[in-house]
């Protein structure tokens, strides 16, 4: 079975303090999807992100990446075929040159040098940021920040592509750039963002999450159309819909 | 420094460990010369100048950042005059203690040691330093630490600029902080220092890291090195083992033995 698939069956976590972050989440990704998770602040959608390479290990349910469950032994299998791109590009990129940082990956892979090095041009090219590639990463702008992460994160070839905000602090160049460039992946997406408009764009599902489970789920459109339930939840019918169809 | 550290000059392309090396025999060269010797260090001079000069590194650039540590030094060697007093040395009328002879080679051999030490990061850059160090055997441990202060290093400082910067806004430019604000602003960058240690430690682990940072090699060692290496510390030898200052005045002024 390919492992592009990523499936949680009735999540349940609690941080130390006792807070109950996610209360039995359930869904499946299949292959190729490009799927969003929207919710408020505090909603839980960090906390399920770091579920999904197994940085965080549920206290009930499980998530299964293929068909194998996320455990101790399988832990290094699942960070090589699901790559993260986080929220802040600094967190990411701690190399002193963007071609270390995009290496990072490659190299503890211990791939060769010839293959690194290759990855490591390839990713860079996918976005665009190859000429950068001696420059030391908190030198460039946000958007070439955010792409140079991408890269780094491409370069692992992971089967899913896990991203927190993505389109968060970038100019609407930036954004444009970036949302032209995802919905060019092959891979699995997931990505959880606040950014309702670009959802709408690049993603084929959405699951709306609040204190901690599921509260919706399906099309963009069909979902944030409810307006009166989006409201419920901290969020809001994007503009791109109401031009779409006025009412 | 991180934009000299990336020039291409001869001195640039030699290996990190050659000028690792040398810069380190260098100070204890530096070091090792009897405590009221001033004249003979001066010699010495020559190496951090012919690398500047070598390397283009802008003189400027590095004394500037030699001044901004001389304070350290300055209270090392400040109560040197006061406690050693006796006559060590007498030009025409005037006679210099110890204490000030000691005092004048501890600034001198600062200079000497901190501008190398500096040159040495200018011309290699501190990736190449670092992945140098471990080649020669430093625990890796070091070397990756010594990697994350400097990348680091900026971000933090930027973030406690932003915070002092959001105090003074709302302090309506009343007067200096006071030690109670300071003492929560200093808290709270750290432990946001911790929250960002863990999400950089998050974004590693997920990218397969176990415990090694891995650097693509693209050095190693030529003749050049061995030159380079083997004349500096010849140098050194002749200079530690021979006042070549006092023999040129005594060469110049024809005073002889």
């Amino acid at each position: 079975m390919s492992k592009q698939t990523i499936e949680l069956k009735n999540l349940c976590f609690s941080y130390p303090d006792k807070t109950e972050a996610l209360r039995g989440i359930s869904f499946r990704i299949g292959y190729g999807e490009s799927v969003a998770i929207v919710g408020g602040n505090g909603a839980g959608k960090s906390t399920l992100l770091q579920h999904l390479n197994g940085y965080l290990m549920p206290s009930n349910g499980s998530v299964l990446v293929g068909d194998q469950p996320i455990t101790r032994e399988t832990i290094a299998a699942v960070r090589r075929s699901v790559g993260v791109v986080f929220q802040d590009p600094d967190d990411q990129l701690f190399m002193p040159t963007v071609f270390d940082d995009v290496a990072f990956g490659p190299l503890n892979a211990r791939l060769p040098p010839e293959e690194v090095e290759r990855r490591v041009t390839a990713a860079l090219e996918r976005v665009g940021m190859l000429h950068l590639r001696e420059r030391p990463p908190y030198k460039l702008s946000a958007g070439e920040k955010r792409a140079v992460a991408i890269a780094a994160v491409l370069a692992t070839e992971p089967d899913i592509l896990v991203m927190d905000e993505p389109s968060s602090n970038l100019d609407p160049r930036g954004r444009r750039r970036l949302m032209n460039l995802l919905s060019g992946f092959e891979q699995t997406r997931i990505i959880a963002t606040h950014d309702l408009e670009m959802v709408v764009e690049i993603c084929q599902r959405v699951i709306v999450m609040d204190h901690g489970t599921v509260v919706a789920e399906g099309r963009p459109a069909d979902v944030f159309m409810d307006e009166a339930k989006m409201l419920r939840h901290g969020l809001e019918c994007p503009h791109i819909l109401r031009h779409r169809h006025p009412h | 420094m991180d934009e000299l550290g990336r020039l291409d000059t001869p001195l640039h392309r030699l290996d990190a460990r050659t000028k690792i090396i040398t810069t380190v025999a260098f100070i204890v060269a530096v070091m090792s010369f009897p405590r009221y010797e001033v004249s003979a260090l001066m010699p010495l001079f020559v190496f951090p100048f012919v690398l500047m000069a070598s390397g283009n590194i802008p003189a400027g650039s590095i004394l500037r950042k030699v001044a901004f540590a001389a304070p350290f030094a300055l209270f090392v060697g400040l109560f040197n005059p006061w406690f050693d007093q006796h006559a060590a040395l007498t030009i025409g009328s005037h006679t210099i203690s110890g204490g000030w002879l000691s005092f004048a080679s501890i600034m001198v051999r600062f200079a000497l040691t901190v501008s190398a030490a500096l040159i040495l990061v200018a011309c290699t850059g501190i990736h190449h330093l670092c992945a140098g160090l471990e080649q020669l055997g430093v625990p890796r441990l070091f070397a990756v630490q010594l990697l994350f202060l400097y990348r680091y290093l900026f971000v933090i400082g930027e973030e406690g600029l932003r915070m002092i910067r959001s105090v003074q806004m709302r302090s309506t430019g009343s007067g200096p902080l006071r030690l109670r604000t300071y003492g929560s602003l200093t808290g709270h960058l750290l432990l946001r220092s911790m929250d960002r240690a863990q999400r950089i430690y998050c974004s590693m682990a997920s990218r397969g890291f176990d415990g090694q940072v891995r650097v693509l090699r693209r050095t190693a060692l030529g003749w050049r090195d061995v030159i380079f290496a083997g004349g500096w510390i010849a140098f050194f030898i002749i200079v530690r083992n021979w006042n070549l200052a006092d023999g040129l005045g005594r060469w110049l002024t024809g005073c002889g033995l």
